[in-house]
């Protein structure tokens, strides 16, 4: 790929990731959120991070899938890094605007609630993985631990994906159409390793 | 004291003008929308009753002693386009888009169950019953926001009178209308149709029970409820079933749609309580509908604030068991 249209791409994925940001704090600043800024905010934060999850877990099946699209994995770090600070930004709303700074009520939250619980798990899944989403901590860990430590992202998108089903009231689907992508995209895993395995012998 | 004094100023006055009228093009979007979702065959049927005619008309009401004062409406905009009414979506903004689909006329309630006979009421009939008065009342959604609207109506027990209960009566059940031809969006969501709701005889006997046809002095906007709901200030606001076709006296409590999908966290009483949390959040503060984001929560008030008119109802009963 040309580095121009390589450029090309990465700010176009800086601009498509922060939009949804810029569309709060713009609704936010004018009062445009409508009659529930505090659940829009919420809401928001929490759909986005999940979107950006499964596509960050949708790159390797694509490279895999079609070898053309290799350079695919140029944007899973950047990909990765926007939701955990989607997830960041989600866990301050619950922070700042529901529990309202206050530590006995995130207390009782974390341990009665078991959406609350399921959430902070996702995050706390992803914060190990931002963390050393640096070169510099691939390269201290070495390729196969740091393969090894980013599995978690997977256990962090079913958490992710509960925590939306036990937020929502029982009856509600709207959680269906991400809980069966990010089905595809971990069952894609085993599925194309076989097929990837048959074509080796085969050959 | 919350309840007592009329307000000095008819509700219907209050709104600034240019929300009216942002509002009469909303619901003939709204109308246009529902009708070009139904397709031609339906075409007809929905133009000529006119739900344009109903939806912008002001209703003739009178002041009353139960409206709940010191309290800042929230937006007719707010009230009309932030709905649950899963029939029609369920996201807030669904029901604002999608109920333009819901024929309110003809419209009839049926009355059966322990009466002296079964009846059907025409809605007509129904306006005309009593006056119709303002009622400002606190609205409480177990999801923790809350509301203030200006509702009109007449207490419910006008209309039971007319039912002629039997004295094995002892509790009322409300069904919603529920078409799935006409709302598509009711299957989206795994809930058995038609909403069911209910309260027990002395609750809704409660003259702070409303049979509601209008808000801010105008026919209820098909997302509201439209043309005939029970609002009950008290409770949840699930509790206040909408677009009601029929009314069953029972003697034994009824079923009812978010009791039967989750029992443990929507009980059959459902009196607003900032003692008892919702297993999935508490229920001590709530978020008032139309307010900025940095303005902290309000604290809520047992029985939504209308303790002095139904806590007696109560006496003795454990409301940690019985939430």
């Amino acid at each position: 790929m040309k580095r121009s249209t390589l450029i090309l791409l990465k700010t176009g994925t800086w601009v498509g990731c922060l939009w949804p940001l810029a569309l709060l704090v713009y609704g936010a600043v004018t009062n445009t959120l409508g009659p529930d800024p505090v659940s829009k905010m919420a809401l928001t934060t929490g759909y986005t991070t999940l979107v950006l999850l499964l596509v960050s877990l949708a790159v390797t099946p694509a490279r895999k899938l079609v070898p053309k699209l290799n350079w695919l994995i140029k944007f899973r770090r950047l990909l990765g890094l926007f939701a955990f600070f989607y997830a960041t930004v989600h866990l301050l709303t619950y922070v700042a605007l529901y529990a309202g700074f206050d530590v006995n009520t995130m207390a009782t939250d974390i341990t009665k609630r078991r959406f609350i619980m399921s959430g902070m798990a996702a995050f706390l899944l992803l914060l190990p993985l931002a963390a050393t989403s640096t070169t510099w901590a691939i390269r201290k860990m070495g390729g196969k631990n740091w393969n090894r430590l980013h599995k978690l992202v997977y256990v962090a998108a079913i958490a992710g994906i509960v925590h939306y089903w036990w937020q929502v009231k029982p009856g509600v689907l709207s959680p269906l159409r991400l809980t069966v992508v990010l089905a595809v995209l971990l069952l894609a895993r085993p599925v194309l390793a076989v097929v990837q395995r048959r074509k080796t012998r085969a050959a | 004291m919350l309840i007592g004094k009329p307000a000095a100023i008819p509700s219907s006055e209050i709104t600034c003008k240019d929300m009216y009228v942002n509002r009469r093009r909303f619901l003939r979007g709204a109308a246009a929308a529902g009708v070009a979702a139904l397709g031609a065959e339906r075409v007809g049927r929905l133009i000529s009753p006119g739900i344009e005619a109903l939806a912008g008309t002001k209703l003739q009401t009178v002041k009353s002693g139960l409206t709940t004062t010191g309290e800042d409406l929230t937006s007719y905009n707010d009230v009309t386009h932030y709905n649950n009414f899963y029939e029609f979506g369920v996201e807030k903004d669904e029901p604002a888009m999608h109920a333009g689909a819901l024929p309110t006329r003809p419209w009839t309630i049926r009355v059966d169950g322990k009466v002296a006979k079964p009846k059907t009421f025409d809605i007509e009939e129904l306006l005309k019953l009593r006056p119709l008065e303002d009622r400002v009342y606190r609205h409480r959604c177990v999801e923790a926001w809350s509301m203030v609207i200006p509702w009109v109506g007449y207490s419910l027990s006008e209309f039971i009178k007319q039912c002629e209960p039997l004295s094995t009566a002892k509790y009322v059940q409300f069904l919603s209308y529920y078409d799935s031809k006409v709302e598509l969006w009711a299957s989206r969501s795994a809930i058995r149709w038609p909403y069911s709701e209910g309260l027990r005889m002395d609750e809704a006997l409660n003259p702070l029970t409303l049979l509601t046809f209008g808000l801010y002095g105008e026919v209820l906007p098909n997302q509201n409820g439209a043309p005939v709901r029970i609002v009950v200030p008290w409770k949840y606001g699930f509790k206040s079933a909408k677009s009601i076709v029929a009314v069953r006296f029972l003697d034994k409590q009824p079923p009812t749609t978010w009791n039967d999908m989750s029992p443990g966290e929507y009980g059959f009483y459902s009196n607003v309580n900032p003692g008892v949390d919702h297993p999935r959040w508490s229920q001590k503060v709530e978020r008032r509908i139309g307010e900025p984001f940095y303005k902290a929560g309000r604290g809520t008030l047992l029985y939504n604030g209308y303790g002095s008119m139904v806590a007696s109802m109560y006496d003795g009963m454990n409301l940690k068991k019985n939430y």
